[in-house]
């Protein structure tokens, strides 16, 4: 393990457990930064536990620092740290620094946008570029809402804390779309390899946390059943050469069995609640995709159904379109596509060139490859989109 | 601590509140101030007459000036408000959760470092 997938795996925690210890965030994330521009000067090799060493090197660069420093945050921070000289103690249901942070993070005060951006930044460790693509929008855009949140933390005194359990209803709704996006953004990687399992890993493991803190929330468990179906899929969604093959295609015997059962369980459970929201449709549909030998479409169909009457959003409307295709055929699909608005979003074209193919309009069908090319940011992706328009060009050579 | 404003807004052209309602709103604030004094929130607070009742003082070339009306030229108002002061932000957001069942629409907004020092 080198040190950037150190940082990857390790960022997040330490700047959690460092913004418990420091009581600031902006302090937090330049110590747990001073820590690994150290690492990087000192380990021939990285230690046993990297993590703990980055949290004490840390703190102690804290230490130095408040030292030199007079600003209230930092004699804030400073006494916090006098006072926690052992183990600190735990403070309210849930254990984890991160689910914390997170709360913290997804906090109502703070605008929706700048929730999501700041806990994919300060706990997913992503970077502002895959932010913005997370987003479908710019990195100036993304880089002032993470400033400006991190300064409204500050200013206006948001706690760190999770919040008491008649709170947690309000609180729940932004914590799980973040989790969602940062396991999205571990699945179709915005750069380099088209899957980033630590991430969708990560989310995995905060969506499990946050399934035991709260067991009778019905889209905690939906959430994370969509989560592991999807997760279970994932050893077959590339061949053995690194290219991507889509649901169809896939070899089904390559699925995580165990991780299946979890999630239908999980989706058993949720129908038996009768509280349905985006989550829990989310995973059915998964749960249709991944029970038996072939997809249901018409069931899947009818989930997309209710899940675009919930959330009307031109993302929903796109993938019921793909069910669409297949329950009433590519001309209905592509007339449904029609009105969406999807700015930079190549899935939209992409998906548009295969109902085209289909439909046996290839002149078109291989302007929308291009188009969704051009638009695509993942290598694998990109290639992925060549393959299929190279295809249409060698079986029906353009007449 | 923190400080905070609370501040209740209204907007200009708004049917009047009757009588009978701002009798109920002097009850609940009056209830609301109780319970921020005896938890140690209380720093202040009141109500504001209409804006039409403000002046604006400025001075140019070392002269004061006065001028009639409120400074800012919006139809939103601020009709009266709270300074508090609570450990955290979900501390005042809770106390202006009551504010606004009594009052309407509350802003919250913390007092810079040096105010609270």
């Amino acid at each position: 393990m080198d040190l950037t997938d150190i940082y990857r795996a390790e960022y997040g925690r330490c700047v959690a457990t460092l913004a418990r210890l420091l009581g600031d965030i902006n302090l937090a994330e330049e110590a747990v930064q001073d820590a690994f521009t150290t690492a990087l000067q000192k380990w021939q090799t990285p230690p046993p536990n990297p993590g703990a060493w980055i949290v004490t090197t840390a703190r102690n660069r804290a230490v130095d620092r408040l030292r030199r420093e007079s600003t209230r945050e930092a004699r804030h921070a400073q006494a916090l740290l006098l006072n926690q000289q052992d183990e600190p103690q735990e403070v309210g249901p849930v254990k984890d620094d991160q689910l914390r942070l997170i709360f913290t993070c997804c906090h109502p005060a703070l605008a929706p946008d700048a929730r999501t951006a700041l806990t994919l930044r300060l706990l997913g460790g992503l970077e502002v570029p895959e932010i913005a693509r997370a987003y479908l929008t710019s990195e100036a855009t993304v880089a002032q809402r993470i400033v400006r949140a991190k300064k409204k933390i500050r200013d206006a005194g948001i706690p760190y804390r999770v919040p008491a359990e008649h709170e947690l209803p309000d609180r729940l709704p932004p914590v799980l779309t973040v989790l969602y996006l940062m396991f999205n953004e571990g699945y179709t990687s915005t750069a380099g390899p088209l899957i980033d399992a630590d991430l969708c890993t990560e989310a995995i493991r905060l969506a499990r946390e946050l399934a035991a803190l709260m067991p009778d929330e019905p889209e905690v468990l939906g959430l994370l059943a969509l989560l592991l179906l999807t997760e279970a899929r994932r050893p077959a969604r590339l061949d053995p050469t690194g290219k991507l093959v889509l649901l169809p295609d896939q070899d089904r015997s390559l699925w995580n069995r165990s991780l299946i059962a979890e999630g239908h369980d999980l989706v058993r459970r949720c129908l038996r609640r009768n509280r349905p929201g985006p989550y829990q449709i989310q995973a059915a549909i998964s749960a249709v995709h991944t029970d038996g030998a072939a997809t249901d479409w018409t069931q899947v169909l009818a989930l997309y159904d209710q899940l675009l009457a919930l959330t009307p959003t031109p993302i929903v409307a796109l993938n019921r379109a793909v069910a669409v295709a297949e329950v009433h055929g590519p001309a209905v699909a592509l007339a449904a596509l029609a009105d969406l608005d999807l700015p930079g979003y190549h899935r939209l074209p992409a998906t548009r060139a295969e109902l085209l193919v289909r439909l046996g309009r290839d002149a078109a069908a291989r302007a929308a490859y291009d188009q969704a090319m051009a638009l695509a940011t993942n290598e694998t992706e990109r290639a992925f989109l060549h393959t299929r328009r190279a295809e249409l060009t060698r079986t029906r050579r353009p007449s | 601590m923190r400080q905070y404003l609370l501040s209740v807004h209204v907007v200009e052209g708004a049917p009047a509140p009757t009588d009978e309602e701002m009798q109920t709103v002097f009850r609940e604030t009056g209830r609301i101030n109780d319970e921020m004094q005896a938890a140690g929130a209380w720093v202040f607070g009141g109500g504001l007459t209409s804006p039409d009742s403000a002046t604006v003082v400025r001075i140019a070339n070392g002269t004061a000036t006065m001028s009639d009306g409120p400074f800012a030229e919006t139809k939103e108002h601020i009709a009266g408000f709270w300074v508090i002061k609570c450990a955290d932000l979900d501390q005042a957001l809770a106390w202006a959760e009551k504010c606004a069942a009594a009052c309407g629409p509350v802003e919250v907004r913390p007092f810079d470092d040096l105010s609270q020092a």
